[in-house]
Formats: structure tokens, C-alpha cells, sequence
């Protein structure tokens, strides 16, 4: 498969752990979160920390946007649907995110909500031009990578004068996330995460740059490497990140050179920025209220704005209190640490922030990794 | 004085209620179109059920219902799914497959000409797998009440005298082997799919598979603990079902396990696992490891077999988990889905 199977080079992968064996302090640790999902799901099923020495530990951050929306939004997308003008679409991994009492898009559209799986936002456009007497939502969601496509959709909406199409905004920042794990306000509740360095999302970087990275480094003297997601990509990272902390250094940079740049896509950040404004705070499930970490249509933009359309109210749902996501995701616990997981917290009855999509910490470790916990409790 | 009754206007007519009424518009839907698609001796005696001659040795019994969507897909349609997925059933027990029942549940509205399109690749299906379809069902139901059309088979067939294939029989050692590449009808079906149409020339592996079972049978007779086509859920769920069934785990080598470069660009585009895709014409046998080599040539000397490959094997597990080395060199899981295999956000 051309420009995939080149960067799964197994030979070439093998090389990049003997070189991180080599290079690696045995006297040390090294704890490097990969803040993206994307990437958690690439270690988990090529089976990377097999091939990392044992002192060298990958700590699953927070990075899925379909694991930190909050059960609240998703109850508020529920209500939504269930209004018999609206025809919500949706992403098709959102379908199955639990809101509050079990409920979930899926449920409400086996009751006879009108929800619609769509691949791209163009398919919803299409849906709200074929469906005039309806009323057609779109359910954004995602982090920087996402955010471009919506603010373009908004304002291709806006020329062909749309009159039936708004968008429920909850896209996401990745840096203010980030933030929020290092400062770690809750840390008499789950403790500080001790984090050496930190793959960056490169599907981000692309948009962003590496440059809002840079305060990580320079503020909190933390290594940052941006990576793309194939294995040699994530194997390069890893060897990239031992490297600077070896050498005691803590800067940015960027592995995944063959797309990203400092500056990221100038063009796609002002279509953002002309669309979307900060929100004051918004709910990350497993973090809380993280300051400025989610958008919200301009107030011009207003009449696409779904939350003031159908003048929604923000629902909030408390996180199960026995559920360890939060610790989790700092990387403070392991998923076998949560005595929910694996008994009643599974992929198929997700109960926090880790097991909802396939690519949260827990899930990744369940449907992946789970075997290992055997073999260590046995070799114990 | 017989009633002029107008015939089937196959071309542009359709079908409505009146034709699941058990009136004469039913009558001439399934003489006019069905019979002339199965036809066989069994059909044309128009009872409501067929007698048929029942060989010595045990019988094995199946059904399926089949619901795809689209109903005419790259390689096959509704009708010869119907028919192959029966098929394979009754011949991963190692049986000979013999009479199939067909039932159809239409929309108001479809087309006669898609209905005899189905119809006459059902009737040719049947043909070449050397089975009859001896009896059958027919209801109309209002418009919306059915994606188009429901179509349910059942079907019997003979198993070779001392044959008893089971997942209780499998050991540890035992060999995995796969007919072909994975993914085909899966990914063939997403192309089709209305809001997700890609290119792709990845057609349906939708096929009979009982003339490969013989041939496997001949090669490697009772060293054949358990064959199971790989269907909804692909080799992930089917694995794990014997790992189950079986109380022993499964260690694979994805290397070894075959998959179609257009079927893996497409799950990669869509975030899918080729392990988790249907198929419908590729089946797995579990065989111990002194026949394996024997049954492995056996399916790569049949054309349906080409791509045969031996991927791992059973060993012992506690937890029955179905492990794989991964070919970067690491080791992971290969899971049960959970819930419908979505694609991802990014």
C-alpha cells in the first residue's frame, strides 16, 4: 500500500527499538504521553511497547474527542434529536457514547429519533438541501484537525443561503488540555502526573503548527516531539523524545516534517478564527472545566448556531464517582488500576471517559493489550 | 371458461399488495417468476412443502436471513448470497448440500425486473452448488415496512458417514488455515453504501464453498477438527467464537493472513480492521498439525483456494484470548468487535 506500508517497515522498526534500547538509561524511567487517540490506538494494535524496554512507558493521554465530550453534550444532542423537525447527523463513532442512564444516539435512533451517520460535512449539506421541510443539525465535534471542514461547511451554508442547516458546536483545543494535565489542579484528588515528554498530535499540527507547543517546552521544560501515526512514525518519536531527555534538553520537534510546519495552514486558521470564538471554559469528561478549551460559533454566525437555534440548555452529568478516567488520562493510574475495568466497564457497557471510543486508554488496553495483564500476573 | 389474466410485465411493472394477498396475482408471481428461476421437479408439483429422499447418515439443518443493503453489490446480489450463505453453512459441517426453502418478504412498489434479476441469480447459484430450491414463501408487505426485499433460506444436506466436525475437537498445536483474503465482501458492500461510495474494483467473494470442503474432506478426512466461514464479524469474531467453544486460545501471524491491497487501503481509509470485515465466500478450518500441509495443498490446488494460507495455531489459554504478532514486530489482541464497526472521527 503505497505511502503506508513504507512506514511499517519491520526491519526498520526493529532497528528504531534497538536504537531506544541502546539509548535508553536502564537507571531511569522515561514516561511520554501520547496526548492523542489516534496515536494510543497505533501502539496498541502494532503492539509498540513490546518492542520498548520496560523503562520506557507510554502513558495514554486524553486525546480522543469522542472519549472527552461530556455525558451532558451527548444528552443534549439526545434532546435534540428527539425533536420531530430535526434530522441530527453525526460521526459515526458518536453513535454508541453513553450519556447519561445508559442512554445514546443509537438508543434514540432505534426509538425513532432521526439520526444519520455521515462520513464528511458535505454529506450534511446535501442532507439539508434534499430534507427543506426539516430542520438539520450537525453534530461537530473533534480538535483542531475537524475544526476547518465545519468553519467551511458554515460558510458554504451561508453562499447558497441554507436556511434549515446549523451545526452543535464542541470542538475542541488540544494546548489548553495539555495545560490542565501539567498544572494538574486536582492533584490531591488524583495525584500529579510525572511526565517526561510528549508525543504530539501531528493530524493537529498540520492545522496549528508546532509553535503552540512551544510554552510546554520553554514554561514547563517538558520534550515534545510531533508525530504522525504510522508505527515508524510513533518507534522515531519515541527514540526522538529519549534523545532530548538523555541530553536534558526540552524542545519541539517535529517528526512528522513531511506535512507539518511552524506555522501550520495559515489559511485554514483564519476560516477558524473568522467562524469560531473561544468559549469561556468547557467541560472535558475525565478533566472537568478546562479554561478556554472549546469553541463556539461568532456571534455573527449566530443564526448556524444549533445551541441558540433550539435555545438548548447546557445539561451537566456528574462522572461515576468509582471511575478512575481522570487519574487515568494524567497518566497517574493504569486502566487495570480502575476496579470498573473490565468488569462492569467494558467497551460494550463504557462507563467513563477511557473505555468510550476505541481509541481511550482503557478501551485500547481492553480490546489490544489485556493479555499482557495475565502474563505479568503469572511472571508474578 | 378459464380467466384472462394478463402476464407479468417483467420489464416495467412492480410489485404490490395484492401479490402476497394468496390470491391470483401470488399464484402468477410465483409460477411466472419464481418457477421460472428454480425450476425443478419439486416446484412444479405446486404443493406447500416438498417430499424428498433421505440418503443414510445423519443430516445437518440450517437458516439464514438475509437483509444487505445495497441488494446488488460487486460481484453478487441479494439472491446468490441467499443462497451461498446457506450453502456454506451446511458444508462447514463437512455435508453434502442437498434442498434449500426460500422465503421472500418484498416492499410494495419493487420492481419486477430487480425481483427476476434476483431471482434468476438464485436459480443459477443453486445450479452450480448442485442444490434444488424445493419450496418457498411469498409476502408483500406496505412500502417502508421493508428495506426492498427480506429474503430467508433454509437448507439441508448430508454428512458423510463418521464425520463430526466441532470446536470441542480442536487441540493444542492444531493448525489455522484460511482460504483466501479477507475483506472482499465487506468492503465490496461499503463501496455501494448510498453516503459512502468509494471506487474500488474489489468485488464480492460471495461463493459456494461445498466443492472446497469435499476436496479438503478427501485430503484430510477427520485431521479436520472444524471448518467455519468467517461471516459477519470476519475472522476476529469466528476465532473467538472457537476460542470459546473450544476453551483454548489462538495465536496468530498477521504476515501470514492474506488481504487484498485495495481491502486494506479501503479499512485504512475508513479505520476498520480487515479482520472485523464480512466475508462470504473464504472459510477457516481448524486441522491438526500432521494433516495440515496435506489439507493447506489440497485448498491451494482449488481454484477457490488460491490464496490459502496457514496462520497460526492453537495453544493453551486460560483467558481463550486470540493473540497476534503483529507483522511491525509487537503483539496485540484480536478482539471481539464491540457493537457495529464504526469509522473513526480522525
Amino acid at each position: 500500500m503505497k505511502y503506508a506500508d513504507e512506514f511499517r517497515d519491520k526491519a526498520i522498526g526493529l532497528g528504531l527499538a534497538r536504537a531506544i534500547r541502546s539509548e535508553a538509561d536502564p537507571q531511569r524511567p522515561y514516561r511520554f504521553m501520547e496526548f492523542c487517540g489516534g496515536h494510543t490506538h497505533a501502539i496498541s494494535r502494532y503492539g509498540l511497547e513490546d518492542m520498548l524496554p520496560k523503562n520506557v512507558r507510554m502513558i495514554h493521554g486524553p486525546g480522543c474527542p469522542v472519549c472527552v465530550l461530556p455525558a451532558g453534550r451527548i444528552d443534549m444532542a439526545i434532546q435534540l434529536a428527539e425533536r420531530p423537525e430535526v434530522i441530527l447527523c453525526v460521526y459515526g463513532d458518536l453513535m454508541r457514547v453513553p450519556g447519561s442512564q445508559g442512554a445514546s444516539l443509537l438508543k434514540a435512533k432505534a426509538r425513532g429519533a432521526d439520526v444519520r451517520m455521515v462520513y464528511s460535512t458535505v454529506d450534511a449539506i446535501r442532507i439539508a438541501e434534499e430534507n427543506p421541510e426539516h430542520e438539520v443539525v450537525f453534530f461537530a465535534i473533534g480538535f483542531e484537525t475537524t475544526t476547518p471542514p465545519t468553519a467551511v461547511m458554515i460558510r458554504r451554508a451561508q453562499k447558497k443561503q441554507i436556511e434549515n442547516f446549523s451545526v452543535f458546536c464542541n470542538h475542541v483545543l488540544t494546548p489548553p488540555a495539555m495545560q490542565k494535565i501539567l498544572e494538574s489542579p486536582d492533584i490531591r484528588s488524583v495525584g500529579r502526573a510525572e511526565i517526561d515528554g510528549f508525543v504530539g498530535p501531528a493530524h493537529v499540527s498540520i492545522i496549528i503548527g508546532t509553535e503552540p507547543y512551544e510554552v510546554f517546552a520553554e514554561e514547563f521544560g517538558k520534550s515534545v516531539v510531533i508525530s504522525g501515526f504510522e508505527p515508524l512514525d510513533m518507534m522515531q518519536a519515541i527514540l526522538m523524545l529519549v534523545r532530548q531527555v538523555n541530553e536534558h534538553r526540552s524542545e519541539v520537534e517535529n517528526q512528522y516534517s513531511r506535512a507539518v510546519m511552524r506555522d501550520g495552514n495559515r489559511r485554514a486558521q483564519a476560516e477558524v478564527s473568522d467562524i469560531f470564538e473561544l468559549r469561556d471554559a468547557f467541560e472535558w469528561r475525565g478533566l472537568g472545566f478546562v479554561p478556554h478549551s472549546g469553541l463556539k460559533l461568532k456571534q455573527t454566525y449566530a443564526r448556524f448556531d444549533a445551541e441558540i437555534c433550539f435555545a438548548m440548555s447546557e445539561l451537566r452529568v456528574a462522572d461515576n464517582p468509582a471511575c478512575e478516567c481522570g487519574a487515568i488520562l494524567r497518566g497517574v493510574k493504569k486502566p487495570v488500576d480502575c476496579e470498573l475495568f473490565g468488569m462492569v466497564c467494558t467497551p460494550e457497557t463504557p462507563m467513563g471517559s477511557c473505555m468510550v471510543s476505541s481509541e481511550g486508554a482503557c478501551a485500547a488496553h481492553w480490546t489490544y493489550g489485556r493479555f499482557r495483564d495475565s502474563q505479568q500476573k503469572r511472571a508474578s | 371458461m378459464k380467466a384472462h389474466q394478463r402476464k407479468l410485465d417483467i420489464k416495467h411493472g412492480c410489485v404490490d399488495l395484492s401479490h402476497g394477498s394468496g390470491g391470483r396475482a401470488m399464484a402468477q408471481l410465483i409460477s411466472g417468476l419464481f418457477h421460472e428461476s428454480f425450476g425443478n421437479e419439486w416446484l412444479a408439483r405446486g404443493n406447500d412443502q416438498s417430499a424428498f429422499d433421505v440418503g443414510a447418515g445423519r443430516m445437518v439443518m440450517t437458516t439464514d436471513a438475509y437483509v444487505v443493503s445495497p441488494l446488488f453489490f460487486p460481484g453478487g446480489n441479494i439472491g446468490s448470497l441467499a443462497v451461498h450463505g446457506t450453502v456454506n453453512d451446511i458444508a462447514m459441517a463437512g455435508a453434502l448440500p442437498l434442498y434449500l426453502s426460500a422465503s421472500f418478504i418484498i416492499e410494495e412498489g419493487f420492481r419486477f425486473s430487480d425481483l427476476k434479476t434476483i431471482a434468476d441469480s438464485m436459480g443459477q447459484a443453486a445450479q452450480s452448488a448442485g442444490v434444488h430450491i424445493i419450496t418457498g414463501d411469498t409476502k408483500v408487505v406496505e412500502h417502508g415496512k421493508a428495506d426492498g426485499l427480506f429474503i430467508s433460506t433454509a437448507g439441508v444436506g448430508l454428512v458423510p458417514e463418521g464425520f463430526d466436525l466441532s470446536a470441542e475437537n480442536a487441540r493444542v498445536g492444531d493448525r489455522v488455515l484460511i482460504s483466501g483474503t479477507l475483506g472482499d465482501h465487506g468492503v465490496a458492500i461499503m463501496s455501494k453504501r448510498q453516503n459512502l461510495a468509494f471506487e474500488t474494483e474489489i468485488v464480492s467473494d460471495s461463493v459456494a464453498l461445498h466443492d472446497l470442503v469435499a476436496r479438503m474432506v478427501a485430503a484430510g478426512g477427520c485431521g479436520i477438527r472444524l471448518m467455519r466461514d468467517p461471516t459477519r464479524g470476519g475472522l476476529a469474531a469466528t476465532l473467538n467464537e472457537i476460542a470459546q467453544q473450544s476453551e483454548l486460545g489462538f495465536s496468530l501471524q498477521q504476515e501470514a493472513i492474506p488481504v487484498k491491497p485495495g481491502v486494506a487501503a479501503a479499512c485504512e481509509l475508513l479505520g476498520l480492521d480487515p479482520l472485523n470485515v464480512a466475508n462470504e465466500g473464504k472459510l477457516l478450518a481448524i486441522v491438526s498439525p500432521d494433516l495440515a500441509g496435506a489439507v493447506l495443498a489440497a485448498m491451494r490446488a482449488h481454484p477457490l483456494g488460491r490464496d490459502a494460507a496457514d496462520i497460526g495455531e492453537a495453544v493453551p489459554d486460560d483467558h481463550h484470548f486470540v493473540q497476534m504478532a503483529t507483522s511491525f514486530g509487537g503483539a496485540r489482541i484480536v478482539d471481539w468487535l464491540s457493537g457495529e464497526q464504526l469509522p473513526r472521527i480522525c
